[in-house]
């Protein structure tokens, strides 16, 4: 019976305590502790990488002109990629008109209205499968919808296929935002005799718009930095663009190109433009986590 | 590392009972704070060997805190520390050379919310043997059923050893735990609040559990419950605020306290 | 409703207006609904005509010549899993490693959370710019390294040469980078829902702490971690920028790690812009398979994650 007790020594066996077992153990312990820290800490190196090379490469373009000029042809020098900055924030906008409003409403119907109606469970299944497809499908949707419909690349086809980037990221944080309100908010309102709608407009809606921004300002940085659903929906150009209705420059899609000529100014170029939108994408992403926390 | 100069317990399931100590554990000037927080202040007490003692009090009061530092368990939380010694069967937990796997190996706890491991039942009572090596399966079989008869389980569960242990009831899952506590042959238990989660049935057989077990372990409990206290206690030690307020023969704390504070309590005065 | 002394709880006094608010939410989300049928049907009727010609053919063949109108997309959908696989194999170790890293207490609060933000950067930076830098950084490093494996490993198929810098192994190591904050935040979440009661009944028992991380903590996260695991896949089919401007875009099929490949998704951002008649038909039905390849992981990812919550909330 005792041939069990004999195996484990433990504290109360006073010098044995510290058997060679336990300390192998805590060897292995530390051991696997140190691998863990350091595969971790691997992670820093791309980040670091990238960021080293953005500051070093990108910075020494930085100016003025960037904001303001059109890209350089090729082999020339000089020049910016304001265009592309516009055309980046146009199809952003036109993305925003479609997606915003079309999630936050149904957002509002699959929580407020009939959460467990087939209509809303519906809605819920498209946005998770909509999450899940690859941002280049979104592409090839504008394309099939809008280029070859009109017959010319544009912003609007951007703007649409944007859309259908932002929408299930729209439409999901603001589902979560209006969960988040307690019900006692809405009881208290339909209990003084509110109607629907205004329980939702005056209690529900000023509740949850903080969570309901970071959402968007989610789905606007994710926007930003998408090229694959622009670069043959809004295509690409060397001018100011004039209508919505023809091919549109955008930052991403200016770094694609000019990553590949074998133009040193153009390659520098490409890495200023990543920056910028870097940048903008981290702000975006800070100004939806501020937003957020502030409201917690 | 010393070892204590008097005869230690030899533990074993032979009943043969060696005399027992009176401070088997030896709380001396022991202080704890969580960061800044001073969660126990100035706790000077001995347990006694093969007794239950129990802890009481309202929530808050660090009896928890106390119970949780005789196998260092509070190390698990970051920005802790502590004065003064604990010191069982003479032996200080906090000596260099204690490894505190070892220390929590040779210390059984159970704890409020039964914490079955998402494994077989058996997998669950052999986890203390595995992890220290012992592979042999008689030994493990031998463990499995000596640990569950102990915790008055193994009729209920003998057929199906196999299947997970999530199937059990609320009362066989916290007994399972008491089962995987002793199976390594501790020779304290340490049980907080084991039957807060449990219905009046499952609670009584724990209890009936307790007053077997305390016949091989030296068990303290941390209950909110007087009448459990009362039950299956030999001894009581009632702590407010962080201090060990009245530390006495049950009896004694539940008919004719020394202290204010204690008959308030006990009387449901407040807590 | 202003005269106190109507009645209003006749019928007479309280007449709801219809909630138009209501319908124009209601209209919302069956456009919603309707988005992902407009998405399937346009994609589906322009890829009408190659569906007809090519059939089932389209998907087991390896030619891609447009001027001829010869279409198949084999080495594509081979590439797109091979890449997609490889990356899986580079980044499941590591974003394992941070999960336990972020939800244990090696090192302070404050470097977790500096570790949590890193990591949430790396999700925050465009395809686009992953390309640019694996350009500069990643492909000579590949390339350095695949000269030396071709000379020492040359026979074994995987490494033979010539080693290119555009290359499947390339594209797979900066995959593996922009998953990686995936993986480590469901894995995280799968760990962080491990009661704190089976971790403690671990400890209590005399565990170290990588006894007790490998034998319950690991085991009870383990479906989440591969949920992770397979949305991590999903999302590495899909990937296209980063992809299409290192991979080398070759229809070629090799069993070299080290030489160039393609995805569905490189192959749709290099042609579609330029593509002309039955080969924007073609580019339509690789892009569907595309749609059914990541559609097939991320509904088996969500089906893993969906029973893992329901698993763990019976331990709770």
């Amino acid at each position: 019976m005792d041939s069990i007790a004999s195996h484990s020594l433990d504290f109360f066996d006073g010098d044995r305590s510290v058997s060679s077992k336990t300390v192998a153990r805590s060897v292995t312990n530390r051991i696997l502790s140190g691998i863990c820290i350091t595969l971790s800490l691997l992670t820093l190196v791309p980040l670091a990488s990238i960021i080293i090379l953005l500051l070093q490469k990108g910075l020494p373009l930085l100016g003025t002109a960037i904001f303001t000029e059109l890209p350089p042809a090729a082999g020339m020098s000089g020049g910016g990629f304001g265009n592309a900055i516009l055309g980046t924030l146009v199809m952003i906008a036109i993305g925003l008109a479609i997606s915003a409003p079309a999630g936050i409403l149904s957002a509002i119907f699959i929580n407020e209205y009939a959460p467990t109606s087939r209509l809303a469970q519906a809605v819920r299944l498209v946005a998770k499968l909509l999450t899940g497809i690859p941002s280049i499908i979104c592409g090839v949707f504008a394309f099939a919808a809008v280029v070859m419909t009109t017959g010319t690349f544009s912003a609007y086809a951007g703007g649409l296929a944007l859309a259908v980037l932002m929408l299930p990221t729209i439409l999901l944080t603001a589902e979560q935002a209006l969960m988040g309100v307690q019900s006692a908010y809405r009881e208290a309102a339909l209990g003084l005799g509110a109607t629907r709608f205004q329980t939702i407009a005056r209690v529900v809606l000023p509740d949850a718009f903080p969570a309901i921004m970071t959402g968007v300002m989610l789905a606007v940085a994710r926007a930003a930095g998408e090229t694959a659903p622009l670069i043959f929906t809004a295509l690409f150009s060397q001018f100011w663009a004039k209508s919505l209705n023809e091919p549109t420059a955008s930052l991403s899609v200016l770094i694609y190109n000019f990553s590949t000529v074998p133009f040193p100014h153009q390659i520098g170029m490409a890495w200023t433009a990543s920056l910028v939108l870097v940048a903008f994408v981290t702000i975006a992403n800070i100004a939806a986590q501020t937003i957020f926390s502030r409201k917690n | 590392m010393q070892i204590s100069n008097e005869a230690p317990a030899k533990l074993t399931t032979d009943h043969t009972n060696p005399p027992e100590r009176p401070d088997f554990i030896s709380v001396k000037d022991f202080n704890f704070f969580y960061g800044k927080k001073q969660a126990l202040h100035t706790i000077n007490m001995d347990i006694p060997e093969r007794q239950v003692t129990a802890f009481i009090g309202p929530s808050g009061c660090g009896k928890s805190t106390l119970l949780r530092n005789f196998n260092r368990m509070n190390e698990l939380i970051d920005g802790i520390h502590h004065t003064g010694d604990i010191r069982i069967l003479g032996k200080s937990i906090y000596d260099k050379g204690v490894e505190v796997i070892s220390l929590r190996r040779s210390i059984g706890m159970v704890f409020q919310k039964s914490n079955p491991f998402p494994k077989s039942i058996y997998e669950n009572v052999v986890f203390a043997l595995r992890i220290s090596g012992i592979s042999k399966k008689s030994d493990l079989d031998e463990c499995v059923e000596r640990s569950l008869r102990g915790a008055a389980l193994w009729n209920e569960v003998k057929d199906r050893l196999h299947e997970s242990a999530l199937g059990l009831s609320g009362g066989q899952m916290q007994r399972l735990c008491i089962a995987r506590a002793i199976a390594n042959r501790p020779k304290v238990l340490l049980m907080d609040e084991p039957c807060s989660a449990l219905d009046p049935i499952a609670t009584v057989k724990v209890e009936e559990l307790i007053r077997e077990l305390k016949r091989q372990f030296t068990i303290v409990i941390v209950t909110h419950n007087m009448q459990q206290a009362t039950r299956c206690s030999d001894k009581t030690a009632f702590f407010y605020l962080g201090k060990l307020v009245e530390y006495a023969d049950t009896p004694k704390i539940f008919s004719n306290p020394s202290e204010k504070q204690t008959e308030d309590y006990i009387t449901g005065r407040f807590g | 409703m202003s005269a106190p002394e109507k009645d209003i709880i006749s019928p007479a006094g309280y007449r709801p207006a219809p909630d138009l608010f209501r319908i124009l939410c209601q209209t919302a989300s069956l456009l919603t609904v309707l988005m992902l049928g407009w998405i399937i049907y346009e994609i589906l009727e322009s890829a009408w005509p190659s569906i007809q010609k090519f059939g089932f053919d389209f998907m087991t063949t390896s030619a891609w010549v447009p001027n001829r109108e010869r279409f198949g997309v084999l080495p594509f959908i081979i590439g797109t899993v091979a890449s997609s696989l490889l990356a899986i194999l580079l980044a499941f170790p590591l974003g394992v490693a941070i999960a336990i890293f972020l939800s244990e207490n090696f090192l302070s609060a404050s470097i977790r959370q500096t570790m949590r933000f890193v990591v949430e950067m790396l999700a925050a930076i465009p395809s686009v710019v992953y390309g640019l830098w694996g350009i500069f950084v990643i492909i000579p490093i590949v390339k350095a390294f695949g000269d030396w494996a071709v000379g020492s490993m040359g026979d074994f198929p995987l490494f033979s040469g010539p080693a290119y810098g555009n290359s499947l192994l390339t594209a797979s190591v900066v995959l593996a980078i922009m998953i990686l904050p995936t993986i480590t935040a469901i894995s995280r979440n799968a760990l962080a829902s491990v009661p704190k009661t089976l971790r403690e009944g671990a400890y209590a028992l005399g565990s170290t702490r990588w006894e007790a991380i490998f034998s319950v903590i690991l085991p009870t996260a383990a479906p989440g971690i591969v949920a992770a695991t397979i949305l991590g896949l999903g999302r590495a089919m899909g990937e296209t920028m980063a992809v299409a401007m290192l991979i080398g875009n070759s229809s070629r099929l090799s069993w070299s790690i080290l030489s160039p490949s393609g995805t569905l998704a490189g192959l749709l951002a290099n042609q579609f812009g330029e593509a002309q008649g039955l080969q924007v038909n073609s580019l339509m039905y690789a892009a569907l398979i595309l749609i059914g390849i990541t559609l097939i992981v991320n509904l088996l990812g969500e089906a893993v994650l969906r029973h893992t919550q329901k698993q763990t909330a019976g331990i709770r």
